[in-house]
């Protein structure tokens, strides 16, 4: 089966402090890290684990600059085949359709089965895999949580939906399915392996080798354009229970319960 | 041979059975060649091992560990036993073989044990047998009735070992048993023709058994004296082959086991022997993942495992239900080796281990705390093989989750909190620390000449920045010209080569050497015991390196520092020896002898302390691995101290200071015990001159 994982760069929530800029319309950049959007690496690990078991390749690809082939190895000595970085000035500013338009003419020029995306990026709005679909006209599935493939170009898979419980739903290849967190637990990355594939040249695609019209995509392009950033003023904090062991035990059941957390 | 008759009768008795007995020597020679050399197969496939360095030291570790079997008096009775026996077997080791020698030569005399020498050199051996044969009926009373709990064999790790242990315990009674019959039927023969005897020694095993022979016929005696012959040879051979299948190995590998095990403390193996750091890229394979990953040494320990499970007895994860057992790593390694390297036949290698012999767990729950390497009378090394095997899970990925996140930020920002760099030195900046003490930066302009290596706990941690302030306090008021590296620091990087991750470790070292370097410092004050041992034995080419306990030690010799009483005339002071401080590093008397020194503080020890400490939970990234177990080590550490009649555990280690802390809650001891650092403590009773001159 060939698979393409389409990932993203994004600021280690766990790893930044995240501030504002002195503009207070972006967030100060200048001292993140990044690391491989949480759930596309899961997604890049599922990729994996469906090509150990029934064949195939897995390719990588992200829309982005030089700075995101960083991801990219990582993902790489995690054990994808095939990495592309899709890169073009004409690209900046894009929304999330033209993000997916990008990958659309991506997928386009080549040939696969499965397209996985992370459920949502974490600077993101958890909406271009479902449009790419709809642009490739392929059927989608989101939040993922486990796949199973069967005979005749067809996927098993289950649906995180809320309260915890899960929907079973047959799929017809090609696809593309938007990962959950927690589908699997991805393998370690470790130094050796980013060593190892740290001269693996990366092709890099833009709108002509995509046969984009770069009037679709960018800045100009988009019709959802962030007007501002904020972060929101700190609530009150945490409630304290006053009162003797029985009684806080009995509180905290009560609380949790009241938030479904007890059945 | 003056002194020395052999009637003609007795030796015709032996004669007799030339053949046969020459038949059986070379059965049970060719035969222990043979399973010799089967084992030896998987030791010639595993990986090499350079051991073969400063021979002078390793004699001199033969002397004392061997010979002097030095670990041994710690198990009182068991070591006892064994001390015995190995001096039964030593000193019987010439008879047996001049017995073995007889039945072929009938006037064979060992050289140099004619005469007087040979006469009370029997009388010894009288003795040696009868005390080694006493040795194995009080072993097996000891296996069957009193059954110490460290021999148990848990369900999970098969059949228990005791029938095992005590037919090779039957065995060597026997073995013993026959050897006195046939210096007492000789005895009793000569006796009864009139002959001129040797005495035998008063009370042993073949005195008693001539006496039994006394009335017995010529002809019966004679029949005994063959039977007790071939009874010796056949016992003799069968316990000679049979001991490489089992523990009883160690009495012909021990030698070879203690000669080339590991002379260094708190060091870790390369990932391979001979390749330098610069040529790991070259390295295909990391770690262990197959029994051949495995060095020579590490096979050949597993073969002189004695199976007396001291180590599990100490290991702290044994102690509370982690999924470990050393002992088991060395049974199931040795059961491996046993079953892929048959006696006929093709080997069958090249499983991977993790899976198949070892659980991820399993290798996971170690704290490298060293307690089973402490104890082994064998010197039998586990903390390179767990190391080793960890190092084979990080080159597949197989990394627990839980410990995924932090290895991350080590790689991104130096630390496993993911904090930023530029808040290293927060800790110091403190309005109120700041007007009691400055702590300066170094950098091309500030310099100094002792770097306080921070580390990554006590420069983040909110509670271990006290450590921190505690120690730049002391190390002011004894006058050091110190600062930090701030933000050019990184985390020593100790546990994240102990978890395996040896090139992330590589990247940490080398960014830390450089900077201490460029600090132009000349030497290296630490708190933190991991980063202690990390600076002292992971990097090679810096400033040599102190525990603040031993600064403090020395600064109190020296009459640097004078302490103030302590307030609390009722509190109870305990001790608790960090790992890496104390087994790995052998400071046990500095720390203590600064707590003497601060006048009317009242300090008990724990039953296990220095060398026996007992890990309280392990530190670095262990704080963020979820091990399975029923109890925490911590709470175990805390009861302990209790028990001794303590109130507040003293310790020397912010990673102690974290699982102690907790153990504490989790113990319900709040108010009850209290838990505070030796930096913190001297800081707080330091004498200061104002204080002096009032």
């Amino acid at each position: 089966m060939e698979i393409l994982v389409c990932a993203r760069r994004v600021p280690d929530t766990s790893e930044n402090e995240i501030e504002l800029n002195s503009a207070g319309n972006d967030i100060e950049r200048d001292e993140l890290v990044y690391s491989v959007n949480e759930p596309d690496n899961y997604a890049v690990e599922e990729a994996l684990q469906i090509t150990a078991r029934v064949g195939g390749t897995v390719t990588v690809a992200t829309v982005g600059g030089e700075d995101d082939e960083e991801i990219l190895r990582r993902e790489m000595a995690m054990g994808a085949n095939r990495a592309v970085l899709i890169s073009d000035d004409a690209f900046a500013g894009s929304d999330g359709r033209g993000i997916a338009s990008i990958l659309k003419a991506f997928v386009q020029k080549g040939k696969y089965d499965l397209i996985l995306t992370g459920v949502q990026a974490e600077d993101g709005a958890a909406q271009v895999g479902g449009m790419l679909a709809a642009m490739l006209d392929y059927p989608f599935a989101s939040l993922v949580t486990s796949i199973e493939v069967l005979e005749g170009r067809k996927l098993k898979i289950s649906r995180e939906i809320e309260g915890g419980n899960k929907e079973m739903h047959e799929i017809d290849l090609p696809c593309v399915l938007s990962i959950q967190t927690g589908i699997n637990e991805p393998r370690y990355v470790g130094m050796r392996g980013i060593r190892a594939v740290a001269s693996v040249p990366i092709p890099m695609f833009g709108t002509s080798e995509l046969e984009l019209d770069p009037n679709t995509v960018g800045e100009s392009a988009a019709k959802v354009k962030r007007i501002d950033y904020f972060v929101p003023a700190l609530g009150k904090g945490a409630e304290m229970l006053h009162g003797n062991r029985e009684e806080n035990i009995d509180k905290v059941l009560e609380l949790v319960a009241a938030k479904g957390g007890l059945k | 041979m003056e002194g020395f008759y052999s009637p003609v009768q007795v030796t015709s008795w032996l004669a007799q059975g030339r053949a046969l007995f020459l038949v059986i020597h070379f059965l049970g020679i060719a035969g222990f060649c043979y399973i010799v050399a089967r084992r030896l197969v998987p030791l010639v496939r595993g990986e090499r091992d350079l051991r073969f360095d400063r021979p002078l030291a390793r004699l001199g570790r033969v002397l004392k560990f061997w010979l002097g079997q030095w670990k041994h008096p710690r198990y009182r009775t068991a070591g006892t036993l064994h001390i015995l026996i190995f001096a039964g077997f030593i000193l019987l080791a010439m008879r047996a073989f001049t017995v073995l020698i007889v039945g072929v030569s009938p006037d064979f005399v060992m050289p140099g044990l004619g005469g007087k020498t040979g006469q009370s050199y029997n009388i010894i051996t009288d003795y040696a047998a009868t005390i080694v044969f006493l040795c194995m009926v009080f072993a097996v009373v000891r296996r069957l009735v009193f059954r110490p709990a460290r021999y148990l064999v848990p369900a999970k790790y098969g059949k228990s070992h005791t029938p095992d242990a005590i037919f090779l315990l039957v065995l060597i009674a026997i073995l013993m048993v026959a050897d006195s019959l046939f210096a007492a039927a000789k005895a009793a023969a000569e006796s009864q023709q009139g002959q001129p005897i040797e005495a035998l020694a008063v009370l042993s095993l073949p005195w008693i058994l001539k006496i039994a022979l006394a009335s017995a016929s010529l002809t019966t005696v004679g029949k005994f004296y063959f039977g007790a012959y071939l009874l010796h040879e056949i016992t003799f051979y069968f316990l000679l082959c049979y001991r490489p299948f089992g523990i009883q190995f160690h009495v012909e590998t021990s030698l070879f086991s203690i000669y080339f095990a590991k002379l260094d403390r708190g060091t870790l193996k390369p990932v391979r022997w001979g390749v330098g750091d610069e040529h790991l890229d070259e390295v295909k394979s990391f770690g262990v993942k197959t029994f051949e990953d495995f060095t020579w040494k590490h096979m050949l320990d597993f073969y002189s495992c004695s199976d007396c499970g001291r180590c599990s007895d100490n290991c702290p994860a044994n102690a509370v239900g982690r999924p470990l057992s050393p002992r088991f790593i060395t049974i199931k390694g040795r059961d491996y080796a046993f079953q892929h390297y048959p006696m006929f036949g093709r080997s069958n290698n090249g499983k991977a281990l993790i899976g198949n012999v070892y659980s991820e767990d399993e290798i996971w729950s170690c704290t490298t705390c060293g307690a089973c390497e402490e104890e082994c009378p064998l010197l039998v090394e586990y903390i390179d093989k767990i190391v080793d095997l960890r190092r084979g899970m990080v080159d597949d990925g197989k990394v627990p989750q839980s410990l995924q996140k932090p290895l991350k930020a080590l790689e991104s920002r130096g630390n496993p909190y993911g904090k930023l760099e530029k808040k290293r030195a927060d800790w110091a900046n403190t309005k109120e620390f700041q007007q009691a003490c400055t702590v300066k930066t170094l950098d091309h302009k500030n310099g100094a000449d002792t770097l306080y290596f921070v580390d990554s706990i006590t420069s983040y941690d909110d509670r271990m920045q006290s450590i921190g302030r505690a120690t730049a306090k002391i190390l002011e008021h004894v006058g050091k010209n110190f600062g930090i590296l701030g933000a050019a620091e990184r985390d020593s990087g100790h546990e994240v080569r102990r978890f395996g991750e040896e090139m992330l470790f590589i990247g940490l070292r080398d960014h830390n050497v450089e900077a201490i370097k460029a600090s132009g410092v000349e030497r290296i004050v630490t708190a933190d015991p991991h980063a202690y041992n990390a600076l002292r034995h992971d990097y090679k080419d810096v400033p040599p390196v102190e525990h603040i306990s031993q600064v403090i030690a020395g600064e109190v010799k020296a009459g640097k520092i004078r302490f103030n009483a302590v307030a609390n005339k009722n509190n109870v002071y305990t001790y608790h020896d960090p790992c890496y401080l104390g087994r790995h590093n052998q400071v046990y008397d500095d720390p203590r002898d600064v707590l003497d020194a601060i006048p009317g503080l009242k300090r008990v020890e724990m039953a296990r302390s220095r060398d026996r400490s007992f890990c309280c939970g392990g530190g670095g990234l262990m704080l963020f691995y979820e091990p399975k177990e029923e109890q925490r080590m911590g709470v175990k550490r805390v009861q302990m101290a209790a028990e001794a009649g303590a109130n507040v555990i003293v310790t020397a280690c912010p990673f102690c200071m974290v699982n102690i802390e907790d153990a504490i809650k989790v113990a319900g001891m709040e108010g009850k015990m209290t838990v505070i650092d030796l930096a913190e403590l001297a800081e707080q009773q330091l004498a200061r001159e104002s204080q002096r001159a009032a």
